[in-house]
């Protein structure tokens, strides 16, 4: 066990501060979160400056365009990329993350010549079909069909959760093509062009009013079959290859904006007053910020120590569970000092006597999706009680 | 950065468990507890190397570093191994005869905010005391303090004297080595309450498996599951913050040696706490028992929790690096 970093993780560190120094001023400011064609032109744009400048697909192999870093560079990348405050992933997340990788993995070569390159460039944005109104936790009861007509699925059915599906042009979709076999084994992963005839997308505003939901409504909309990814009826294996990933360093970068967020509180804390003295003088409020730093601080090492027992595999520890549980219900833990420092300014949505009201309280309520998404609290000790811990599953 | 331990470090971690389960299994923390007395065991753990290993091969030591002591204090942590070991292993190099451990030494860390009143651990046993202060290390004849023992002590392995008073002792190092071993026992405390955390959620997870209720184990009602889930997240985060400690120690430029090591006796010290309330819960009527081991390790705990700081105090500590 050797923490400090070798010559070649500085040499990787200091390229990458020194290119987004410079990139990141120069692309400018976000456009509002509600002007979904800006907003696409602004991540899609970024997404280009990244690829021309070698640092997209960080995780991606190298024979597809990709950075092919180590699990600790990426986590270096991730921690740099936060700290310099570079665009978020925004309209690339699914392709990038999930879409893409899956077809790395399982598509076929015209599958991969058609998207592969564009994703990575920032030429084509992708959403994820997979939830249902009545299939979330429980993924595989999921209903929408497709039912073969010639060298076409005829797909029906309804997914929500539909992360930027106003601008996408693909969509990984999960239909179900055996009505008759059993749950898991009548799935199949279709590519959905967002073009096509029939499909109707409505937004779905979230709780705190700026959401990137939408539902999507398919009705009789004809998908070519060579837009079939992996086997029919093999559609839950295929989803599950690229689900892990997901849970490996995806959050790195989250993590460090939850450390810069605690000081940020901490700093407003000690310039507020409450009663009359300042905020940080109440020595309950600075015992429980520090010790939200200590655990933070502790779960970017439970991160570390998850990667260093994985690097060799390639394939995220199966800690990943662990730090996903640990780190999104922290996160609401810290959301919730914010509004305890914010006092009654909370009660507006934009800035209010000099404090950053918006920021905090969209990251509050921003928390809240967290335990949900990606497998909930839930799934998550359900996932180590069984398969960690060997725990009888629930009759 | 290589943030995991190496083949080297992972047997001498798989060979101390074993020894560790060999010559003290949980049984003997009951027979010990019960009035019987175990004299060869503490010159075989001195004989392991636990007192010296630190020390540097020409010292007579095992030249072994800072995150090699931390998996031993963890294993020794683990099967509840008592005695002054901490403070034995702290004062090697110091005086003569701990590396070997035929000096037997216990202390106060008179550094940590909440030390009074004072009580001392394994008074009767040991040769010598250490006092932390801040402008030095003092060494004090044990015979030299007046201490009244404590009739039951709370955790049945660990006896107490109270002293309303201590003497000022012979300084025998600087102010610099009393806060790098305050460092290095607060490290090892939490290695100790790291082991308590696994050792209570396995048994906890154990007992899920084979305790039936409404004709199923009671470890696949998810109310229980998720629970006992829990205690290996806290585990886990409690093993990434000792392990960055050590490795802090070790090489000091990574990070800040004092928040590191603060946050490590924080995450462990809650960890164990809670993960033996929850392996109470999980035993139900019979983790309320004398019988059921699990006790033992919940006393051990608040031993361990209070020495060289609370959780509060470290709290405190780390607060404190955000100015103001």
């Amino acid at each position: 066990m050797d923490l400090r970093p070798t010559e070649a993780e500085e040499t990787f560190r200091h390229e990458l501060r020194s290119w987004l120094s410079e990139a990141v001023p120069a692309h400018g400011v976000p456009p509002a979160r509600n002007d979904w064609a800006a907003r696409r032109e602004w991540d899609t744009n970024w997404q280009r400056k990244m690829y021309d400048a070698g640092w997209a697909g960080i995780s991606w192999p190298k024979a597809y365009g990709g950075r092919e870093a180590s699990l600790i560079e990426q986590l270096i990348y991730y921690e740099e990329y936060a700290r310099a405050k570079a665009p978020y992933v925004g309209v690339n997340f699914v392709g990038l993350l999930h879409g893409g990788p899956t077809l790395i993995v399982e598509g076929t070569d015209a599958q991969k010549e058609k998207h592969i390159p564009y994703i990575l460039r920032g030429e084509q944005v992708w959403c994820q079909g997979f939830s249902e109104p009545s299939a979330g936790s429980d993924l595989a009861s999921l209903r929408t069909r497709a039912e073969r007509d010639g060298d076409h699925y005829v797909v029906n059915g309804h997914k929500i959760w539909t992360s930027f599906a106003q601008v996408a042009d693909y969509c990984e979709l999960l239909v179900r093509t055996d009505p008759d076999a059993k749950k898991h084994a009548g799935i199949s992963w279709l590519i959905l062009p967002m073009n096509l005839p029939g499909i109707d997308v409505r937004p779905l505003p979230t709780l705190h009013g700026e959401g990137e939901f939408s539902e999507v409504f398919l009705d009789n909309v004809r998908i070519p079959v060579e837009n079939l990814v992996g086997k029919e009826n093999d559609g839950w294996r295929v989803t599950n290859v690229t689900l892990r990933f997901e849970r490996g360093t995806a959050f790195a970068g989250e993590m460090f904006d939850l450390k810069r967020w605690l000081a940020e509180i901490a700093a407003e804390a000690q310039r507020v007053t409450d009663y009359g003295t300042r905020a940080w003088d109440d020595a309950s409020l600075r015992r429980e910020i520090g010790h939200l730093q200590a655990e933070i601080d502790s779960l970017w090492n439970m991160l570390k120590l998850s990667i260093g027992q994985a690097d060799e595999a390639g394939v995220p520890g199966v800690g990943a569970s662990a730090v996903k549980l640990f780190f999104t219900e922290l996160k609401q833990r810290v959301g919730d000092i914010a509004l305890r420092v914010l006092g009654r300014a909370v009660l507006g949505r934009t800035d209010m006597a000099g404090m950053p009201v918006h920021d905090f309280s969209y990251e509050a309520l921003q928390s809240l999706s967290m335990t949900i998404a990606a497998g909930s609290s839930q799934i998550q000790r359900k996932i180590i009680g069984e398969r960690i811990l060997g725990l009888p599953k629930e009759k | 950065m290589a943030f995991k331990l190496s083949e080297e470090q992972l047997e001498l971690q798989r060979g101390f468990r074993d020894f560790v389960a060999g010559r003290f299994p949980i049984e003997k923390v009951a027979e010990l507890a019960d009035g019987g007395s175990d004299e060869g065991l503490w010159a075989e753990i001195a004989e392991m190397g636990v007192f010296n290993l630190r020390l540097p091969e020409s010292a007579g030591g095992l030249g072994l570093t800072h995150i090699d002591a931390v998996l031993v204090f963890e294993e020794l942590g683990r099967a509840l191994v008592p005695g002054p070991l901490v403070w034995t292993h702290l004062a090697a190099g110091l005086i003569d005869g701990a590396d070997s451990g035929s000096t037997v030494v216990t202390g106060l860390d008179l550094t940590a905010n909440r030390h009074t009143p004072y009580v001392l651990e394994h008074l009767d046993a040991a040769d010598a005391v250490l006092l932390l202060r801040d402008d030095g290390v003092y060494q004090v004849d044990p015979t030299d303090i007046a201490a009244n023992a404590i009739e039951v002590p709370l955790d049945p392995l660990t006896p107490v004297h109270h002293a309303s008073d201590l003497p000022g002792g012979k300084q025998i190092a600087d102010a610099n080595t009393a806060s790098s071993l305050a460092l290095l026992g607060k490290t090892l405390s939490s290695a100790m309450l790291l082991g308590i955390a696994h050792a209570t959620s396995e048994m906890g997870v154990a007992y899920g498996k084979e305790r039936e209720q409404f004709d199923r184990p009671i470890g696949s009602f998810q109310a229980i599951k998720h629970m006992l889930a829990d205690t290996f997240v806290r585990q886990e985060l409690a093993r990434a913050a000792v392990y960055a400690a050590g490795g802090t120690l070790d090489h000091p430029e990574v990070a800040d040696v004092t928040t590191a090591v603060a946050e490590a006796k924080l995450i462990s010290g809650e960890s164990a706490m809670k993960n033996c309330r929850t392996c109470v819960q999980v035993h139900g009527g019979m983790g309320y028992t004398w019988e059921i081991p699990v006790h033992y390790f919940l006393k051990r705990t608040w031993v361990l929790e209070s020495t060289f700081g609370t959780v509060d105090e470290q709290a405190d500590q780390v607060a404190a690096t955000f100015g103001g």
